[in-house]
């Protein structure tokens, strides 16, 4: 059913001196995916991350991007990615086109003022071309080192905790280029993210780390129906509901009820056969909403493996 | 690598920093000059004192050529402290920007990084002591004069004439480049190890300081030691101010000084190579 694997890591690890940052990760990324990297702080995101860009040398274990050795091929393995690492830094002393100029430079890809402009309209700085980066905001900074990621059109772009820092709007401006870049683009996206609902949003397909090591893959979706779901009814009469309930199987998945309002734990294939026991028991149900989220979902994941 | 170097030398020289050591020689060297021009004549007679009942002076001897002869004795200490402050920058800086990230993660070895940045840094070297060179020659000749150049060795008083000496300026500048680019080699190999240049500037300063002043001891157990350090290396300018030129004497230090950039560079190198950048 995939496509072409774009990332491909296998027993991956990296040892600093007493702390093993990463351990044993293996995970995979196909083409077309927006592919979420969740974990808390320490998990080794960031490590990852450096090795995947070959930052870091790992200690153990072997990465394929697509399906080249990074060991080996390195050098034509990074023409095609872009990337952010954790906050995006340039040459201040020089203006956001002329640090362009050099990164394009160094990618051996078309720096003419035509791409440089394009690329800073991209992300709305054309405006600001000719400033020093020392003067810009780190929302600015930010939009610039996706401008730079974008700049040698690569296949796949890394972005490593690109909202970091940014106000609502800036989150949201991300999102939408994400959706831009992978929609329209048909680009590969690698997003590292602390703030779930943004993967929850724009991910197909996720892996969790913890210490350094994989705790969950598979598609956001699976994810987030594998599980048990809370789920809010709001009924017209949540006293009488909540009686009726009681007296039968449904009662112990009851977790609370309050005016209009009783929330359970439900399986996903329950909650048609809840809604089906109201309606036959003269309960009029006007709202099913599961509220189940991905951070939910990542805080009991966090749980069980803190055990 | 052509482009690669070219980049460096772009970013090297939009840095405020990187002009402070040609601005220090700008005003440092007319300085010295205008000193010497007040206060020069007495100088030379008494550099002269003990021959001048035997002999006649005739000429110019206080002339630009005496001039730059003196201020290149500044060479020990002075110009590579203004060497270090961009040389101890040039990947620390990187590390203190956070820019490693931006520039190792684009289609360029390591080495060729390393390598570009360590030409960028022989080149800013060079023409800074061009610049001594152009200054100490060119104004000295504009305020002094030439003329015979007159120089004061341990063993004689020696006099060249006028078309004997650019020739060895020519030779001993070259020197100056070659010695000055260990100093820029160190101060490169501790950039690499640091996130600020700050280290780097002091460490190599605090290096040559203390091989200066063993090499400047006369005692046994320094004297066994001299001939590794590469301060006792970096004075050997003076060889082609001999007569005839001690040429033995400069091959040899050019032989020694040139491995040590060669040492240093490949250390820096095998560092950078293994370095994880966590910046």
């Amino acid at each position: 059913m995939h496509s072409e694997k774009v990332i491909e890591i296998v027993n991956l690890s990296k040892q600093f001196k007493e702390v093993k940052a990463v351990d044993d990760l293996e995970l995979t990324v196909y083409r077309g995916d927006v592919f979420g990297f969740l974990g808390p702080n320490g998990a080794g995101k960031s490590t990852t991350i450096r090795m995947l860009l070959s930052l870091i040398k790992p200690t153990g274990g072997e990465i394929k991007l697509f399906g080249k050795s990074l060991r080996k091929e390195r050098i034509s393995i990074l023409r095609d990615i872009g990337a952010i690492v954790e906050k995006p830094d340039f040459y201040g002393y020089l203006s956001a086109f002329k640090n362009l100029e050099i990164l394009g430079r160094l990618s051996q890809t078309d720096v003419s003022q035509k791409r440089i402009m394009k690329v800073l309209e991209f992300v709305g700085l054309e405006k600001r071309y000719k400033s020093k980066v020392k003067t810009f905001s780190h929302g600015m900074k930010q939009r610039l080192g996706i401008a730079q990621a974008l700049l040698h059109d690569p296949q796949l772009i890394i972005l490593d905790e690109p909202t970091t820092g940014l106000d609502p709007q800036g989150m949201k401006e991300i999102r939408e280029l994400i959706f831009h870049l992978s929609g329209v683009e048909k680009k590969t996206i690698f997003l590292s993210s602390h703030i779930l609902s943004e993967v929850e949003q724009v991910a197909n397909r996720m892996i969790i780390l913890n210490k350094g090591r994989k705790i969950v893959e598979g598609s956001v979706s699976d994810l987030l129906n594998r599980n048990v779901l809370q789920v809010s009814f709001e009924v017209d009469d949540a006293s009488t509901a909540e009686m009726k309930i009681k007296e039968t199987a449904w009662g112990t998945k009851l977790k609370s009820s309050a005016k209009e309002r009783l929330v359970f734990s439900l399986q996903h294939n329950e909650i048609a056969e809840l809604n089906k026991f109201f309606i036959q028991n003269g309960v009029d149900v006007s709202a099913v909403i599961p509220t189940r989220s991905l951070e939910e979902y990542f805080l009991s994941i966090m749980e069980k493996n803190s055990i | 690598m052509i482009t690669l170097i070219g980049i460096e030398l772009y970013k090297l020289f939009k840095k405020w920093r990187t002009y402070i050591g040609f601005i220090a020689i700008t005003v440092l060297v007319p300085i010295i000059q205008i000193a010497i021009s007040i206060e020069g004549q007495k100088t030379l007679n008494f550099m002269t004192r003990s021959i001048q009942q035997s002999f006649l002076f005739v000429g110019n001897f206080l002339n630009s050529y005496l001039v730059s002869y003196l201020i290149m004795n500044s060479l020990y200490i002075h110009i590579p402290f203004l060497v270090t402050l961009a040389a101890g920058d040039l990947l620390a800086g990187e590390a203190t920007a956070g820019t490693y990230r931006m520039l190792l993660t684009r289609p360029v070895s390591r080495f060729n990084v390393v390598t570009s940045k360590f030409l960028a840094g022989i080149i800013y070297t060079f023409l800074l002591v061009m610049w001594l060179a152009v200054l100490s020659l060119g104004i000295g000749t504009l305020i002094f004069g030439t003329g015979e150049l007159i120089v004061m060795k341990s063993s004689a008083l020696i006099i060249f004439s006028r078309n004997d000496i650019l020739w060895r300026f020519a030779s001993a500048y070259i020197f100056a480049v070659i010695s000055m680019s260990v100093v820029t080699s160190l101060a490169f190999l501790f950039s690499s190890l640091v996130e600020n240049s700050i280290g780097p500037i002091i460490t190599t300063m605090a290096i040559i300081i203390a091989f200066i002043i063993i090499s400047a001891i006369d005692v046994n157990a320094f004297r066994i030691i001299k001939p590794y350090l590469f301060t006792s290396y970096m004075g050997a300018w003076s060889s082609f101010f001999d007569k005839p030129a001690d040429l033995e004497t400069a091959w040899k230090a050019i032989g020694v000084l040139s491995a040590h950039i060669i040492i240093l560079f490949s250390i820096t190198l095998y560092i950078f190579k293994k370095k994880d950048i966590l910046t």
